[in-house]
């Protein structure tokens, strides 16, 4: 029996005659009562671990300018939001969103303790754990654990340009992983939904084949858009994620990966190639939203393993770091800077920041603010959500 | 296809209500034998399976346990044993970025060259249990080249465990701890006096030996303090003891005081039963279930601890227990990607040209040989199985089973060019441009999907090992056996498939994704 089913048979039984951990678990479950998973969720990953300094760039202070002689971006060329602070040039095609308060900036987003490995530090974003504690499951499929998603839903989430299944990994979630989704139905011929076992790995295999055959099923990939995305891998991941949400009932999130952004050396062209790239794929995923008139019910937020150290280093690039920019758009974002900027005089000993925001806030702000669900049970705790969405 | 699917759970159903039915002492028939040659190697052939039917539990985990070998019975890439110093980019201001660009290509380059030998090793050993030994160990001292880099050093680090992967675990252990590889891989060279780096020491307690809950966060810094000074010669690739950078003070580890070292913590650790009771639950999890009996595993346990951790202790025990042969543990352990690759292959007898395909085919099933995700290596079991990877999975088997030879005796034929020809040799100086990178990547993609098209099966070849009368009984005597061949259980014969289409609907039913 898949753990879905099991909480739902579970929160028709007297929790009297349960374990302490299952009456515990069955709180969680009873609480979200009205979970709105026809709003829609977009994470974007910017893998690598994108730099902050030069996407918000701190135009105010000297210590910026001092830290990177060579890689900093000078005031005039940066798209300015504030006194203090303005956007990679690169960035411009997000100015439209900002002025129309669609935009949100998070500056700091990070956690205690950081960690500096690339796989270490995003397991701790995908399981939202705390920096020495090790997880198995992604902080969704927790979600999707306690308050599942709808069950004609073709699936809970779909996963695009990236293997990992991120915030999806572990049992019990119905991800989707698509290459693109053309692609995805044609290869889904050679899935089965048939058959019953109490073999448990034989169980799971089934499980897995049902959902691409529900998937399948109920998944089209032909609507015909308008919107022209941008050549190259993000703008065609976009256009799939776009096809996937074209399809109702769809999906509750979908978790986009753009890569590229681990730049050792020779930062300053690839980061305004990936920030130009990342740019107009939002611009078109915003135009494609408004098409289906789902704009509204969508809420967009970037995210990242880590951010670069300050300091830039000697081949003309940046190093891993800690907290970082990231963005939230959508409809119904309340536009504007949040965080606070670096305190780029206060480094830490091997020469990184502080964090401003907790990224598990962030989480919270959607699982709350946007679906409706508790968010302690799936964070392991409470962390309260931003000011970010008008409701 | 939907026959089968239910046919293959039905069998797993009645499996799990049946009595277990090999008497203790009785001699292995036909399913034992394929039962025991799967879990320990890849994918056993018709002569492999044959050789050992009629032995006794204990003779024939004696035969696999006797003829292991400790060393490759093929040539590594002659990169991995060049001599001389090994080669950086020159660090901080003096390397230039066409330089390290360079170097990161070569490192990929060698890497797959390496992934690309090993499967080589694992398809043409005559010692399977060696080489699914030396991949249990390098998913238990896990060290990955996306921080190591030096394609050597991972090579070196391969060959430590295979020579130890049937010997000693307290004597591995102690090689590994002085791995170059892992000493790069958990930062012990820069563990110093005064300035302690915790990564290795804490790794050793929570996944080489004890086990989580096991030990307090005081013995991992006492512990980090013994392995002060533990280092690498950067330039000879070899361990290397820096006094001044050891900690000679006293430490307390586990309710023992003294003046210790590495060595002293290792030993420390050994004697500890959660080490034994760690390292079989982690073997008992490998070999017969994913469910460790607590019973069992103590027992177990107690002998591998009492012999000096001698791993074939272990290993026979574990093999000629009750728990392994017992059917409600059969087909209970989804293959891992080598597993299903290497293990296709072997079955099939099919001898690929070029191998490196077969490495990176896995890799995008989740396994990428040489490249855990983490510390704590490939979660395996049902992680294994996603969407993406059960799609992955079954479209190599679609191809591989398309590519039919057809007569026997028809030419196998070789890959065009080599894997590594997709690569560049060298980089422009000019950033890469986008195109390029593109244009690298489809050459890439399209040199695997060429190396598993070029893999022929040679089904007449194959199914002639039944040598089976051609009336209409003889034909479905064929199909029992087939099946049986093929699936981890016994599932009943469909009708009305033959010969190579009945393979393919057989590798595609979900259970062939079980061991």
């Amino acid at each position: 029996m898949d753990r879905r089913r099991f909480l739902k048979l579970a929160a028709a039984a007297p929790i009297a005659g349960l374990a302490p951990g299952l009456a515990t678990n069955l709180a969680f479950a009873a609480a979200p009562a009205g979970a709105d998973y026809r709003r829609l969720l977009i994470l974007i990953e910017l893998k690598g671990g994108n730099d902050g300094l030069n996407t918000l760039v701190p135009v105010a202070d000297p210590a910026y300018y001092a830290l990177r002689p060579k890689l900093a971006i000078a005031r005039d060329s940066v798209i300015q939001l504030s006194d203090a602070a303005g956007l990679h040039p690169a960035l411009e095609p997000l100015l439209p969103l900002w002025r129309a308060r669609e935009l949100a900036v998070l500056q700091g987003v990070g956690y205690p303790e950081p960690n500096l490995s690339h796989f270490r530090s995003i397991e701790i974003w995908d399981t939202a754990s705390a920096s020495s504690q090790y997880l198995q499951d992604g902080w969704l499929t927790r979600t999707f654990a306690l308050a599942p998603t709808p069950a004609d839903f073709a699936a809970d989430g779909v996963i695009i340009g990236s293997p990992e299944l991120g915030p999806l990994s572990g049992g019990g979630t119905r991800a989707i992983a698509l290459a693109n989704a053309e692609q995805f139905l044609r290869q889904a011929r050679l899935a089965t939904a048939e058959g019953q076992t109490r073999n448990k790995a034989l169980q799971h295999i089934l499980k897995v084949e049902a959902d691409v055959v529900q998937a399948a099923a109920h998944l089209k990939a032909d609507h015909p858009f308008k919107t022209v995305f941008p050549q190259g891998a993000f703008g065609t991941a976009i256009g799939t994620a776009c096809q996937v949400v074209a399809n109702r009932p769809g999906v509750a999130v979908v978790r986009v990966t753009q890569t590229g952004y681990d730049t050792h050396s020779g930062q300053a062209p690839t980061q305004a190639r990936l920030l130009g790239e990342l740019a107009g794929g939002v611009v078109a995923l915003r135009s494609a939203l408004d098409e289906l008139g789902r704009w509204d019910e969508t809420l967009v937020f970037t995210y990242a393993e880590f951010g670069r150290r300050p300091k830039e280093n000697l081949s003309g690039g940046t190093d891993h770091g800690t907290a970082s920019v990231h963005f939230a758009l959508g409809g119904r974002i309340a536009g504007g800077l949040y965080g606070e900027q670096a305190s780029l005089g206060r480094l830490s000993g091997d020469g990184n920041t502080g964090y401003a925001i907790d990224f598990r806030s962030v989480y919270a702000t959607a699982l709350e603010r946007w679906w409706n669900v508790a968010s302690t049970g799936p964070l392991g705790g409470r962390f309260a959500p931003l000011p970010m969405l008008r409701t | 296809m939907r026959a089968l699917a239910s046919l293959a759970t039905i069998a797993a159903v009645l499996s799990l209500a049946s009595p277990a039915h090999a008497a203790r002492s009785g001699a292995l028939d036909y399913g034992d034998a394929r039962h025991l040659l799967n879990r320990t190697g890849f994918g056993a052939t018709q002569a492999e399976i044959d050789h050992y039917v009629g032995m006794s539990r204990d003779e024939a985990a004696k035969a696999l346990l006797g003829s292991a070998r400790t060393a490759a019975l093929t040539t590594p890439p002659p990169a991995m044993v060049a001599t001389g110093a090994l080669h950086y980019p020159r660090r901080g201001a003096g390397a230039s970025e066409d330089e390290l660009k360079m170097f990161r290509q070569q490192q990929v380059r060698e890497g797959l060259e390496l992934r690309g030998w090993w499967i080589g090793e694992m398809l043409s050993t005559p010692s399977p249990l060696t080489e699914r030994m030396t991949l249990f160990w390098h998913n238990h001292f896990v060290s990955s080249q996306q921080k190591v880099k030096l394609t050597e050093l991972m090579y070196r680090q391969n060959v430590t465990l295979r020579a130890n992967a049937l010997g000693n675990f307290g004597a591995m252990l102690h090689a590994i701890a002085r791995d170059p590889a892992m000493i790069v891989y958990l930062d012990s060279a820069q563990n110093r006096k005064g300035a302690p780096n915790e990564n290795f020491a804490r790794e050793l307690m929570e996944l080489f030996t004890l086990g989580e809950g096991n030990y307090s966060e005081r013995d991992v810094k006492e512990a980090a303090r013994a392995f002060t000074g533990w280092s690498l010669d950067r330039e000879r690739g070899e361990f290397v003891f820096r006094r001044g950078l050891h900690d000679y003070g006293s430490k307390t580890l586990l309710g023992r005081t003294g003046n210790f070292d590495g060595d002293d913590v290792i030993d420390i650790l050994l004697a500890q039963p959660s080490t034994a009771e760690f390292v079989t639950r982690k073997l008992w999890r490998e070999l017969v279930s994913p469910d460790p009996d607590p019973a069992e595993v103590t027992r177990i346990a107690a002998r591998f601890r009492d012999s000096g951790y001698d791993i074939k202790t272990a290993l026979f025990a574990l093999l000629t227990s009750d728990a392994f042969y017992a059917r409600e543990n059969r087909g209970t352990l989804i293959k891992s990607p080598i597993d299903l690759v290497v293990g296709t292959l072997r079955q099939f007898d099919m001898h690929p040209g070029e191998t490196i395909p077969f490495a990176v085919a896995a890799a995008g099933m989740g396994q990428n040989l040489f490249a855990p995700p983490n510390v704590k290596g490939w979660p395996g079991q049902e992680v294994w199985i996603n969407t993406s990877t059960l799609l992955a999975r079954k479209q190599f088997l679609d191809r591989l089973m398309r590519a039919d030879g057809g007569p026997a005796g028809m030419p196998r034929t070789a890959t065009a060019e080599p894997m590594t020809a997709a690569l560049p040799e060298s980089v422009p100086s000019q950033a890469v441009g986008k195109d390029l990178k593109q244009a690298r990547r489809l050459r890439l993609m399209c040199a695997v999907d060429r190396g598993v098209r070029s893999v022929q099966f040679d089904s007449a070849a194959w199914f002639a090992q039944w040598k089976a009368p051609r009336d209409a009984e003889g034909r479905k005597a064929d199909a029992v056996r087939l099946l049986f061949a093929v699936a981890p259980q016994t599932p009943l014969p469909p009708q009305g498939i033959e010969s190579v289409a009945l393979v393919r609907e057989l590798v595609l039913d979900a259970a062939y994704q079980l061991k």
